[in-house]
Formats: C-alpha cells, sequence, structure tokens
C-alpha cells in the first residue's frame, strides 16, 4: 500500500483519534489537494509567477539589464525584439522588465488587501454569530450597507480624498471587500454550533468562550484559507480596474493596473503595450481560481458536488 | 405581505440613512476637512460662503450633521468645481445613457440562464465542461481590458465596432445607437453570464433531486414538461434573489465600461469628476449609485415575495 493510498483511507475514516489531530487532518488534505491535477499545476504556476515578480529587481539588474523606471525617449515605443522582449513604452522604458516590478507591487496589493478584509470579515463574522441579537443585527445593517455601495465608486471617491500609498491602497481595497468572508463565517460558525461536538463541550462544562476559540474556530479556519484566495482574486482585480482609471497605484511606479491606462494613447501606435499586462493578470487570476478551488475541495470534501 | 413591505422600505431608508451618515464621516474625515468639499479655486469667494451659511459649517458638528442630512435629502450636494452648475443636475442628465447600457446588460445577463439549464442537462458531458472552463476564464479576466483587446482587434481588421460614444456625430438612427450599444452591453452581461450559469447549473441539479420532481415523472408526465414547468420554474428562484446583487455590481462596472467606451453616463462623469479633483460630485455620484442599489433591492425583495409564495416574512 503506497503512502497516497494509506493518506486517502486516513481521511476516509476520520473516526480515529489521529485523524483529529491537526496535523493528520492537514497531511489528510494536502494528500487530496495533489490528487487534484489542474490545483497542482496553478499553484506550481502561480509559485513561479510570484518568484518571479519578487526577484524582480534581481532579474531586471541582472539578466535583463534594464531598469523599470529609466528609459530613454529615443527608445520610446520600439516593439518587441531581442534587446526589449516585451518592447517599450511611451518613456522608452523596458515594458518587460516594468510588468516583473509591477508584479511584486501588484500581488502585494493582492496579499495585503486579502489580510485586511479577512481579518475585519472573520472577526465581524464570529462575533455576529457569538453574540447574536443586536451585535447581529448592526454587524449585519453593516454588511448589507457595503453591499449596496457599488465598490468602485466609493475607491475613487477614497482615493481622490486620501490620497494613498501602495499600502493604503491596499487597505482600502481591503476595507471594501470583506462582507461576503463575513457572511460566511457567520453562517458556518452558526452551523457548526449545532454540531455534536460543541454539544459534548457544553456537557462537559466548557465555556462559551473557550468553545468558539477551542472548538469552533479549529473548524472554521481551514475555510479561512479559502476566503484569502478568493479575497486575494478579488482584489488584484480591483487594483487592476481602480489603476487603469488612474485612481490607483500612482506613477512611476508600475502594476499591471497602470501599465494599461494609457491603453487609449497606445492604440494605434504600440498594441503590444496593451496585451502583456492584461495576459499577466489573466494568467494569475486563473490559477488562483483553480488553486483555491482545489483548497476547497481538499479541505472540506463534503463541499464537493 | 403588507406589513413586509413597510418593513422593508423601513430598513431601506436606515440603510440610505447609513450611506449618508458614511458620506458625512468621509467629508469630515478628509485630509483639510469640509472646506475641500466646497472651496476651490475655480469657483467665486461668495460661492464657498455662501455653502459655509447653507451647511452650517461654523455650527458644532451634530448640528452641522443634521443640516447636512436636510441638504442631502434635498438633492442639494453643491456646485460643481468644473462648470459652476449644481451637481444634481450634471448628475440626472447622465442617467439616462446609464440606464440603457446597465438596463441592457442586465437584461443580456439573462442569456445565462439557458447556459445553466443546458449544462445542468448535460453534465459531465462537454458542454458542461465548456462552460465551466469559460466560466473560470471569465471569472479571470478584467472585462474592461476583454473589450479593449476586442476594439484593438476589431479596429485592425473587421471594423465591426465603433471605437468611442453613443451614436456617430450626424447620424442618429437607432441602428448606429445600437450598434455603438452592442460591445458594451455584452461586455457587462458577462458578469450576469458567468453568474446566472453556475447558479441555475447548481439550483437545478438541486430541484431534480425533490420528491416532486420524481411524483412528475411517476405520474408519467412528459420528460418536457418535467424539466420546465417542475424543475426549471423552481430553479429559477435563487436568479431573481441574486439580481439586486448584480445591479450593484453591474452599476460598479459601469465605471470601467463607460470610461473605456467613452460612453456618456454616470460612470464615466465620475471618471472625469475625480480626474478633475471635483469632489462634490463624486461625493453625491458614490452617495446616488448606492441609493439606486438599494432602491433595486428593495423592488427585488418585494418581486421575490410574488415569485415564491413559501417564503414566509416575520
Amino acid at each position: 500500500m503506497s503512502q497516497t493510498d494509506a493518506t486517502a483511507l486516513r481521511s476516509l475514516a476520520p473516526t480515529t483519534a489521529a485523524a483529529y489531530r491537526s496535523d493528520s487532518f492537514a497531511r489528510a488534505a494536502w494528500g487530496r489537494f495533489l490528487r487534484d491535477r489542474f490545483a497542482v499545476a496553478a499553484l506550481v504556476i502561480f509559485v513561479l509567477i510570484a518568484a518571479i515578480s519578487f526577484t524582480a529587481p534581481l532579474i531586471t539588474a541582472n539578466i535583463l539589464h534594464s531598469d523599470p523606471n529609466r528609459g530613454r525617449l529615443t527608445q520610446k515605443f520600439r516593439s518587441p525584439d531581442r534587446e526589449h522582449p516585451l518592447g517599450t513604452d511611451d518613456f522608452g522604458r523596458d515594458q518587460l522588465a516594468r510588468l516583473l516590478h509591477a508584479g511584486q507591487v501588484s500581488l502585494s496589493i493582492g496579499f495585503l488587501s486579502a489580510f485586511v478584509s479577512l481579518a475585519i470579515g472573520v472577526s465581524l463574522g464570529m462575533l455576529a454569530a457569538y453574540y447574536g441579537r443586536w451585535v447581529d443585527d448592526a454587524i449585519n445593517a453593516l454588511v448589507q450597507m457595503f453591499n449596496n455601495i457599488p465598490t468602485l465608486f466609493l475607491l475613487i471617491l477614497l482615493s481622490i480624498i486620501f490620497r494613498p500609498s501602495v499600502v493604503g491602497l491596499a487597505f482600502l481595497i481591503g476595507l471594501t471587500g470583506w462582507t461576503g468572508t463575513t457572511r460566511q463565517v457567520r453562517a458556518r460558525v452558526l452551523s457548526e454550533r449545532r454540531r455534536d461536538y460543541v454539544d459534548a463541550a457544553i456537557v462537559m462544562g466548557a465555556r462559551t468562550r473557550r468553545i468558539v476559540y477551542r472548538h469552533i474556530l479549529p473548524n472554521v479556519s481551514s475555510l479561512v484559507l479559502v476566503f484569502a484566495g478568493f479575497d486575494i482574486i478579488g482584489a488584484i482585480i480591483s487594483e487592476a480596474g481602480i489603476s487603469y482609471l488612474g485612481f490607483g497605484v500612482q506613477i512611476p511606479t508600475a502594476s499591471w493596473g497602470n501599465m494599461l491606462s494609457k491603453s487609449f494613447d497606445y492604440f494605434t501606435i504600440a498594441p503590444w503595450l496593451i496585451i502583456a499586462p492584461g495576459v499577466i493578470v489573466v494568467l494569475t487570476e486563473l490559477c488562483l481560481f483553480q488553486l483555491t478551488d482545489g483548497l476547497r475541495d481538499a479541505l472540506d470534501p463534503r463541499l464537493k458536488s | 405581505m403588507g406589513r413586509f413591505i413597510v418593513r422593508r422600505f423601513f430598513q431601506s431608508c436606515l440603510l440610505l440613512l447609513g450611506v449618508a451618515t458614511m458620506s458625512f464621516s468621509l467629508i469630515h474625515l478628509a485630509p483639510g476637512g469640509p472646506e475641500v468639499f466646497n472651496e476651490d479655486p475655480r469657483l467665486p469667494r461668495e460661492y464657498a460662503q455662501q455653502q459655509r451659511a447653507d451647511f452650517g459649517l461654523d455650527k458644532p458638528l451634530p448640528v452641522q450633521y443634521v443640516i447636512w442630512l436636510g441638504q442631502a435629502a434635498r438633492l442639494n450636494f453643491g456646485r460643481s468645481f468644473v462648470d459652476k452648475r449644481p451637481v444634481t443636475d450634471k448628475i440626472f442628465e447622465r442617467v439616462p445613457n446609464t440606464f440603457l447600457l446597465a438596463g441592457s446588460s442586465l437584461l443580456l445577463g439573462f442569456l445565462g440562464v439557458p447556459l445553466g439549464v443546458l449544462a445542468a442537462l448535460r453534465r459531465g458531458r462537454s458542454f458542461d465542461h465548456a462552460t465551466r472552463f469559460f466560466t473560470a476564464l471569465g471569472n479571470a479576466t478584467p472585462h474592461w481590458w476583454l473589450g479593449l483587446i476586442i476594439l484593438l482587434v476589431s479596429a485592425r481588421t473587421v471594423h465591426w465596432f465603433p471605437l468611442a460614444g453613443t451614436q456617430t456625430i450626424g447620424d442618429g438612427s437607432l441602428l448606429d445607437r445600437l450598434h455603438h450599444l452592442l460591445l458594451p452591453a455584452l461586455l457587462g452581461a458577462i458578469g450576469g453570464w458567468i453568474g446566472y450559469s453556475r447558479l441555475v447549473r447548481s439550483e437545478f441539479l438541486e430541484v431534480s433531486t425533490q420528491d416532486f420532481v420524481r411524483t412528475a415523472r411517476a405520474k408519467g408526465l412528459p420528460e418536457r414538461s418535467v424539466i420546465v414547468r417542475h424543475t426549471l420554474r423552481n430553479a429559477l428562484l435563487p436568479v431573481v434573489t441574486s439580481l439586486g446583487g448584480l445591479l450593484t455590481v453591474v452599476l460598479s462596472g459601469s465605471l470601467l465600461f463607460e470610461t473605456t467606451f467613452s460612453w456618456p453616463g454616470i460612470g464615466r462623469l465620475a471618471y472625469e469628476a475625480a480626474q478633475q479633483r471635483d469632489y462634490p460630485v463624486v461625493m453625491a455620484l458614490t452617495i446616488f449609485t448606492a441609493a439606486l442599489s438599494i432602491l433595486g433591492n428593495f423592488f427585488v425583495d418585494i418581486a421575490y415575495t410574488f415569485v415564491d409564495p413559501r417564503v414566509q416574512y416575520e
């Protein structure tokens, strides 16, 4: 019997005490994840994109020998060739170098805003489910309110009022994207509360606080990873949109969104400048979707239809 | 039923009050304070004095709050910094264009329903996999960028789509207008296609396992009738519920599509105003679109009580 078969068996029979220990739960989930070929491929490509983006300064300096922020005006709008694989932009800057550096910015914004919206979403969701009554109503009203505000209008308003830095922008995007997580965490905590193990804990005399932190939270936490995935996906799309409009990451710092902000000026002279940043966004988002999907199935086999 | 409508109406008013309160706080949290929204070198000095009197900016904060709410209820959001016209006038003249585009997108979005039904009927077959693949691709792609690419390709080869605006100058025929509407409306509908096809598919599969579907089959109804009258009708319920959320998304997306296609609606107005730091216009637009979305969700919820009589409201 191979190693993976053993893992699979263990995941099928979670009645043994060992299966409830968190490390073997993680191992079982990892085993399930590895069997999803698309998810694994997505993970590999995403890690590759992230690795290249975050080592961009090294790559551009040592391999491409170009500077993302310095260009020669005599070299502007050069179509892709050996020296500039993705061509040059309106300042004669190397598009590939900018694209790699932009990845660093866009991905960081994705991670950071996901962190912000998770922090807000998970805590509000737990609060709503834990305290119920007016706390639940108040949080629900807040969720409803944010759900009814068209996000981009609010983001643009916040952007022109506060003129945020890259980090500030990530916070603003996170601040407008937590409602989904709140709702899901709330629903999940409420359904967990009706489970036998919670009754057992109550019978043993555990306090509500202990039940929430020691018993319910670990059962919800695996889902948090899934929400994190969706939050990152949402944040990257938001960043691209708002920077495309010119109210996100400010030039000269490159981001995948703001590289497209002058698309209309490029329309006839340099169409290649419109293609590459979009393609990399699509590729990254596609990977993240597959990855998150795979994670969800692996972490919660009950959900799989 | 009547009580539910009244209750839901008050809820909507409260939500609106919440949005207004948030906007008021933003005005006061802004670096530079509320003056930022009233004073601008592009406007005459007397205007700022007038605003200060109208909005009671020398009074304590709670009083200012009440005055501001009163002015907002009268749709007074000040004047645009750029052309000195009342903000509300600028918004209302753009609204019909946005309604046309957003409405077309919402309508076209319903094409996702048959897609979902077909995917459910051919579950596990190639059509199902194909819709799944295109859903994933559609989710991963910024739709405005797809619009740029289609425009780019069209402009270089087939010239199918006009590049910008609602009509060719000097040609106001219906056909020409529809021609300009087509691409932005289709792009705005992608969200609906993705959302509805997935939703209807899973709901359809869920409903097909219900007892009443088995009963319908057992009593010998033709398969067509089982699918359309028994399964589909019930599978369509969540489509009504999700319409409200989709409205908000389409409104938000109007900023990107209207900017990309130079479509003179409120999304484009927000873009132009934000570029010129025309704070009162952007502020008013945020409140206005939120109000539209709250109103839309109100009607969707009312409609739902008619569609699904099983729902009971306390």
